[in-house]
C-alpha cells in the first residue's frame, strides 16, 4: 500500500508538470490580452505579472471599438450552426441507408467512404477552387459548406452507432404500416439522439476553427469567419497586436465554455474513428 | 405512381445514400479526375488549357525547392510520429490506472489546446519563440545563461518551434485515442499476469502494446496523412508562406503558392497527385505491414 502512495505521488508531480507546459501559452495569452500591444512588440510574449502596464483597454477596445471583429465573430458562429444540423442530417440519413438496408451497390459506396477518410483533403483545393469559380460560387458560404455535407466520418460514426439498433424497431414499423421515411423520422432519429450530441461537437469544433478552405473561398471582409479575419490582422507592415491577442483570447472562449459543459460527447466525439475502426 | 416507386423497399436505400453519392461524384471524384488531368496541362484561371504531358511532372523532378518541401513535409511527419505515438501511450497506460489522482483533470487539461484554432494556437506559438530576449522561450533560455536564438530564422530550430506545436496541440488528442483502445482489454489479462509474477513493464510490453494494435494503426494512419499535408501550422509560425530559404514551406504550402499565389494551375496540380500518391503509397504500405487486409478469422 505505502508503495502505491509513493508511486502516485511520482506520478501527479510528473503530470503536473506537463500540465503545467501545456497550460503555459494559454496564461501567455491570457496574460497579453491585459497588456497594451506595444509592449507586446517591444519585450514580446512572455510571463512578466506587471500590473503598471496592464488593464481592461483591450476588452474595451474590443466589445466597443470601430473593428469587424463581432461580425467576423457572428458569421462563423451562423457558418458553425448551419454547418452542423445541415451536415448532421445529411451524414445520418445516408448512415441509415447503410445501416438498415442490404442493397446492390452498398459494399462499393462504403469503401467510397473509407476512401474519403484516407484522402488528403488539400490535394483536392484547387480543382475545387477552380470549380468554385466556373460555377461562379466564390465568396458564398454554400461554397464551403457543400462539399462536407456528407461528412464521412461521420457517416462512419452513425452506421456504427445504428448497428447497434435492434432491426426489430424497422419490422414493427412496417407492420404497423409506416413508410420507409417514415421509420426513419419517426422511429429512428429519436433514437439516435445521443450520438448527435458528439458529433455535433465534433463537426462544430472542426467548423468553427475552419481556416484554409474558407480563406481561398470568401474575398469580401465582411463575410469573413473569424479564423480568417483574425489572420488578416497580422500583416507584412506592422500587426494589430491590440486586437489580434485580446481576439484571440475570446475566440477560444465559445469552445472552451462548451467543452467544460459537454465534456464527455467531445471525447465520444473525438474518439469515434478509434472506436474499431 | 412516381411514389409507389420512391416509397418502395427497394429504392428507399437509394434515396438515402444518394445525398453521399451526389457529393461524393461532384466534390470528390470530379476534382480528383480534374486534378489528375490538370497536372498534365498548362493552366492558368480564365484561360484556355494546353496539354503538355508529361512537362509537369519532369520539371518537379528537377525543382529543387519541390524537393526541399518534399524533405521538409517528410521530416515533419517522421517527427511527430517519433513523439506523438509513444509518448501518449505511455502517458494513457499511465492515466488510465484507477488509483491515480485527479486522472479526470488532467485528461481534459491535455485535451485543453486542440480546441484552439491552428490560426490561434500558430499565432501564440509563434510570439512564444520570438527572437527577442523578452520572448517566453528565450527569456526561459536566459536563465540557464543562453543567448536569446532566432528560432524561426534556423532550419533546426524553425523545426523546434514546428514541432512544439504540433505536440502541444495533439497530445492529448492521441491520449484519448490510447484511452478508448485501453478499455477494449480486459482486466482478466493483467491479474493473470499478476499471477505469473510478470513486471509491470512485461506487462505493458506483452499485453498492453499487443492489444493496443488497432488503435496505433488508427493513429499511425491518421498522423502520417497529417504529418504530409500539414501546411496552415507552417502559415501561421511564418506569418505567410513565404519562411527564410524555405525552411518551413511544406508540400502543400508549395501547391498553393504555385497554384493560388502563381495561378499555375497544372503545375500545382502534379504537386497534389504526388501528394496523394505518396500518402497512399506510405499508408497502404503500413497497413499491409500490420496485417490490416488480412482477413480476420
Amino acid at each position: 500500500m505505502k508503495k502505491n502512495t509513493a508511486l502516485n505521488i511520482v506520478l501527479v508531480v510528473v503530470f503536473a508538470v506537463i500540465c503545467f507546459l501545456i497550460l503555459l501559452p494559454f496564461y501567455a495569452i491570457t496574460l497579453a490580452s491585459f497588456k497594451p500591444g506595444e509592449e507586446l512588440i517591444r519585450y514580446g510574449l512572455n510571463l512578466k505579472l506587471d500590473f503598471s502596464v496592464m488593464s481592461l483597454d483591450n476588452f474595451v477596445f474590443l466589445f466597443t471599438g470601430d473593428h469587424a471583429y463581432f461580425t467576423w465573430f457572428f458569421n462563423s458562429l451562423l457558418l458553425t450552426v448551419v454547418q452542423v444540423v445541415l451536415t448532421l442530417l445529411v451524414s445520418a440519413t445516408v448512415a441509415y441507408g447503410f445501416a438498415a438496408y442490404d442493397f446492390k451497390g452498398k459494399n462499393i459506396l462504403f469503401i467510397c467512404v473509407l476512401l474519403i477518410m484516407m484522402v488528403p483533403f488539400e490535394i483536392l483545393l484547387l480543382p475545387l477552387y477552380t470549380l468554385t469559380f466556373n460555377l461562379g460560387m466564390m465568396n458564398s458560404y454554400s461554397a464551403i459548406i457543400l462539399p462536407g455535407i456528407a461528412n464521412a466520418a461521420t457517416i462512419f460514426f452513425f452506421r456504427q452507432y445504428l448497428s447497434g439498433i435492434p432491426k426489430e424497431i424497422i419490422a414493427s414499423g412496417r407492420v404497423d404500416g409506416a413508410s420507409e421515411y417514415g421509420i426513419y423520422a419517426r422511429l429512428i432519429l429519436p433514437v439516435m439522439k445521443p450520438s448527435f450530441a458528439a458529433m455535433a461537437i465534433l463537426n462544430g469544433m472542426n467548423s468553427w476553427n475552419n481556416f484554409l478552405w474558407p480563406f481561398m473561398v470568401l474575398s469580401d471582409s465582411h463575410k469573413y469567419t473569424l479564423p480568417i479575419g483574425l489572420k488578416t490582422l497580422l500583416t507584412p507592415y506592422g500587426n494589430n497586436y491590440d486586437l489580434l491577442i485580446v481576439g484571440s483570447f475570446f475566440s477560444i472562449l465559445p469552445i472552451f465554455i462548451l467543452f467544460v459543459a459537454f465534456q464527455k460527447y467531445f471525447i465520444d466525439g473525438m474518439t469515434a474513428g478509434a472506436v474499431k475502426g | 405512381m412516381i411514389k409507389r416507386f420512391l416509397y418502395s423497399q427497394k429504392v428507399a436505400p437509394y434515396v438515402f445514400v444518394f445525398p453521399f453519392v451526389a457529393i461524393f461524384l461532384v466534390f470528390w471524384v470530379y476534382p480528383l479526375l480534374s486534378s489528375f488531368g490538370m497536372s498534365f496541362q498548362h493552366v492558368t484561371l480564365g484561360q484556355e488549357a494546353e496539354w503538355t504531358g508529361m512537362d509537369n511532372y519532369q520539371k518537379l523532378m528537377g525543382d529543387s525547392v519541390f524537393l526541399k518541401s518534399i524533405g521538409n513535409s517528410a521530416l515533419y511527419m517522421v517527427l511527430t510520429l517519433v513523439i506523438l505515438i509513444p509518448f501518449p501511450m505511455l502517458l494513457a497506460v499511465l492515466i488510465n490506472n484507477k488509483r491515480m489522482w485527479g486522472r479526470e483533470f488532467f485528461k481534459s487539461a491535455f485535451f485543453f489546446p486542440a480546441l484552439t484554432s491552428v490560426v490561434v494556437a500558430g499565432t501564440i506559438f509563434r510570439l512564444m519563440f520570438g527572437e527577442m530576449e523578452g520572448s517566453l522561450i528565450n527569456s526561459v533560455l536566459g536563465v540557464f545563461g543562453i543567448e536569446p536564438v532566432k528560432f524561426l530564422k534556423g532550419h533546426l530550430t524553425g523545426f523546434v518551434a514546428l514541432l512544439a506545436l504540433a505536440t502541444w496541440r495533439w497530445t492529448g488528442v492521441n491520449i484519448l485515442y490510447f484511452l478508448s483502445g485501453l478499455k477494449n482489454i480486459p482486466e482478466e489479462y493483467y491479474e493473470a499476469a499478476s499471477i505469473d509474477g510478470a513486471s509491470a513493464f512485461q506487462k505493458f510490453t506483452r499485453i498492453t502494446m499487443p492489444l493496443l494494435k488497432p488503435t496505433t494503426i488508427y493513429v499511425l494512419t491518421i498522423s502520417i496523412y497529417a504529418g504530409l499535408a500539414m501546411f496552415i501550422e507552417s502559415l501561421m509560425l511564418w506569418n505567410g508562406n513565404n519562411s527564410p530559404k524555405n525552411i518551413g514551406l511544406t508540400i502543400v504550402g508549395y501547391l498553393y503558392r504555385q497554384g493560388i499565389e502563381k495561378n499555375n494551375l497544372g503545375y500545382a496540380a502534379a504537386v497534389g497527385i504526388v501528394l496523394l500518391a505518396v500518402t497512399m503509397i506510405i499508408n497502404l504500405t503500413q497497413l499491409a505491414f500490420s496485417g490490416m487486409f488480412k482477413k480476420e478469422d
